[in-house]
This record gives C-alpha cells, structure tokens and sequence, in this order.
C-alpha cells in the first residue's frame, strides 16, 4: 500500500510538472506527427503498401518519439538537485521507478493516441478495425518501451551525451518487444484477428514486460546510489 | 547509542582516498560542525551519510541502523548543495508532495506551519520559478524541517541565504536542537556554525585530523582551530 501511495506521487508529481511546462510531450508528439508526414510524403504508399508497413513505421515513430519523453525523465530531477533528495527520502527506488515509468507510459501512450487518427487520414487507412486488440498492444508495449527506457534513463542522467546514449542504449534492447509490437500492429490495422502463431507475439510482449520490470525493480536501487 | 556514528569510513574517487579513516560519533541532541578546506571530503561524507553514496569500507549507523535503511531515511532532514524543490511546482505544492512522501500524517498543516515559519505563506501557490534565490533557500529549508527530522545533515546551509534567512535557519536549528535532534552541518561560515555547535570535526585532506567540543577560544576566534589542527 505504501509502496503504491509513494509510486502515485511521484507519477502525479511528473505528470503536473510536464503538463505545466510541456517539454517533453510538445517535442515528442511535433516529432511524430513530422515523420508521419514525411514517411506519407516521401512514399506515397498505396493502401495495400500502407497495411503492410503500418505496424514497422507505427512503432518506429513511437520508439523514437518516445525516446524524447524518456530523455527528460530522470534529467527532470538533475535541476536544484531534485533526485538527491528523492534517493534520500524515505521512497524506495522501486517505488521512485514504477512511478516514473508510469508517468512515461502515460505521457507515450498519448503521444500514441494523438498519432493514430493522424495516420489514418495522412495513409487514408481504416485503423479502428480492431480496436481493443490495437490499444492492449499499445499498452504492453509501451510499457515496455517505457520500463526500459525509465531504466537507461536513471543510469544515463549524469552523462553529458545522455540525448544520445538512451536510444543507443534502449532500442538493440527493444528488439524483441518492438518486433513483436509491428507484427500483432500490422495484423489489427489489415483487420485480421490474433490467432494461432500470432498468439506467441503477445506472449513475447506480456513476458518482456514482467521481466524487465523486475529487473528495473531490482536494480533501480544500485543504480541510483552511486 | 550515538545518533550519528561513523567507524573506520574510506571512500575513493579512481585510486584517489577522497576519505581516510573517518570515525566519529555525534550524540543525541548536540551540533556537530564539520569544517575544513574546499575538496577536504566534507561533501563526500555528508553524501555518504545521507546515502546517496556509497563508502568503499567502513561502518555508518544512524539512529541505530544503516544509512540506507527506510526508517532512517525518514527520521533524516537533508539541507544540500541543490535545494531539492521543483521549479515547475507551487510553494504549497512542493511542501505537499513531501509530506506525503515522508508519510506525514496532516499533509496539509505540515505543509501550511512551515510556510508560515519559513515567512512564505503569501507566496504559498505562487511557482517556485518565479521565486527569487533567498525564497528558494527559504523553501528549502521548509521542506528539511517538514517532517520533524531527528537528524540533521546540512551541507553549506547557509550559503545563498541572506542575514534574515541566516537567522531563521539558526532559530530553526536551535529549536531542533532543543527537541533533541542531531544537527551535523558542513560549511565554510565558521562564525555561523560555531555559534551553534557543541561540537567541530576538522577534516584535512580525506582525514579527520581533529574532533571535540567547541571551546571558547574557537568562538572568539574561529581561525583558530585551523591554526591549531588544519593547514595555515
């Protein structure tokens, strides 16, 4: 319970200061919406072309646009020494995590939601096929993106290259999720259902999601106290 | 028990003994001023013993348990280099995400008395940015106070706070020190901390190379422990 209170305000404290100065979030949607742009511009895919690359050029964008949400996570606290007094207060590192990873997840996942429409009448493609199926996809792999990045984020945040290091260092680990993420994205935007060995991806997605949060839970800690 | 005991602490940068054999203790209800040069280790060891570091051997107890321990950390005020509030965030805001993160029990009055000890209850939901620096310090000060800390690690306080603040931090202590709490302080301004110590530990270069009370010769003269135990 108190593990949940501590993890609570520091997700809601995140939130209050990104929706005040809307840093991240503006450069992150911005950037998504350009490259959805341009992607439309540069090759004018046909309908059919559209369904099968929406799944790779949909979670590109979002992995990409995301990094720029995850960047400021933990650099957030560099600023009047914020994180100091974080770790030395009584909140548990792994309570500190879930809750920035939260946060991020939500701050991603409206990137996300903002982004789809947009897609459809850029790429003129029915996406709401399957809608449910579409948005716990969305969820797990965002927050797997996100528990990752949260990760990298808090070991990254006294690096000067830190814009750089994260995505250096989060995507090659993203691999799994993110193909798993294009393929079941690919599937539900054609409108065709999750069967059979499609199950497996989603399998893929629910595992990396429970292991690389009990690896940030676990190592948060070591992380953070240098 | 001590409230603060430290035995036999190093702590390296690279190859580099930034401490060396520190051991001291600081009992319940005394003022330890910690003094010495820049890059003598004081900030070092404050970070190690407000657990945001780790030393390479030796024992730290506070309160009876580690540095790192949950219960520790909650019975600890940290007053440091930064000031460790949110700029995006109001005064009462700041004061209200604290509290609740130290489990205070009246999140609200907690956060109202201090500041209105801290004289910034007119400024209560104005944004921490639009602050000037002595309103930041004072703020600061607020949010190591909040939760009635039984020890005290301040690093610099008085640095950045103009003569009023001075005086209110020093009010503050003393009140804390009244209660019983442990106030371990570095800092550079020997007269302000030696007004309030009972006790000083010099460190030169990585060593602890004196520890006792605070005499009368000190106050009169704070150059005088330096002459006596530091480098001229």
């Amino acid at each position: 319970m108190r593990f949940l209170r501590q993890a609570g305000t520091i997700a809601v404290k995140d939130l209050k200061a990104e929706l005040r100065t809307k840093e991240a979030i503006n450069a992150s949607l911005s950037f998504a919406l350009v490259i959805l742009l341009l992607f439309s511009f540069a090759f004018d895919p046909t309908a059919e072309q559209t369904r099968e690359i929406s799944g790779g050029l949909l979670w590109l964008v979002f992995a990409f646009a995301g990094a720029l949400i995850l960047n400021r996570s933990f650099s957030r606290e560099q600023a009047n020494d914020c994180l100091d007094i974080l770790v030395a207060s009584p909140v548990s590192g792994a309570a500190l995590f879930i809750g920035k990873a939260v946060a991020n997840a939500i701050l991603i996942l409206a990137v996300e939601v903002v982004c789809l429409p947009v897609f459809g009448v850029f790429y003129n493609i029915t996406w709401t096929k399957r809608p449910w199926w579409l948005l716990l996809v969305l969820v797990l792999a965002t927050w797997g993106l996100t528990v990752i990045g949260t990760m990298f984020s808090a070991l990254t945040v006294n690096l000067r290259l830190r814009e750089l290091m994260l995505p250096v260092l989060v995507y090659p680990m993203m691999i799994p999720s993110l193909m798993a993420a294009m393929q079941l994205t690919t599937l539900l935007i054609a409108g065709e259902p999750v069967t059979g060995e499609d199950i497996v991806w989603l399998r893929l997605l629910i595992g990396f999601d429970i292991i690389f949060t009990a690896l940030g839970i676990g190592l948060v800690e070591t992380v953070l106290v240098n | 028990m001590s409230a603060v005991a430290v035995r036999d602490l190093w702590k390296y940068y690279g190859d580099y003994p930034a401490l060396r054999e520190i051991t001291f203790s600081a009992e319940q209800g005394t003022c330890l001023a910690v003094l010495g040069r820049n890059g003598a280790g004081k900030t070092t060891l404050l970070r190690i013993l407000c657990g945001l570091s780790r030393a390479a051997r030796g024992e730290i107890r506070i309160l009876g348990r580690s540095a790192r321990h949950p219960e520790t950390r909650a019975r600890v005020g940290i007053l440091g280099h930064g000031i460790g509030i949110y700029d995006e965030l109001s005064a009462m805001e700041n004061l209200r995400l604290f509290a609740r993160l130290y489990g205070l029990a009246d999140i609200e009055n907690s956060a109202r008395h201090w500041l209105e000890r801290t004289g910034l209850a007119h400024v209560r939901d104005g944004l921490v940015r639009e602050f000037s620096r002595g309103m930041r310090q004072r703020l600061a000060v607020a949010r190591a106070f909040l939760h009635a800390p039984e020890v005290l690690l301040l690093d610099e306080p008085f640095t950045a706070l103009d003569d009023r603040a001075i005086a209110m931090l020093q009010d503050l202590l003393r009140e804390a020190l009244d209660r019983g709490a442990t106030v371990l302080m570095s800092t550079h301004q020997l007269r302000e901390a030696l007004e309030l110590a009972t006790h000083v530990a010099l460190i030169s270069r990585g060593r602890l190379v004196h520890t006792g009370e605070r005499t009368a010769e000190m106050l009169a003269d704070p150059g005088w422990l330096y002459r006596h135990y530091g480098e001229a």
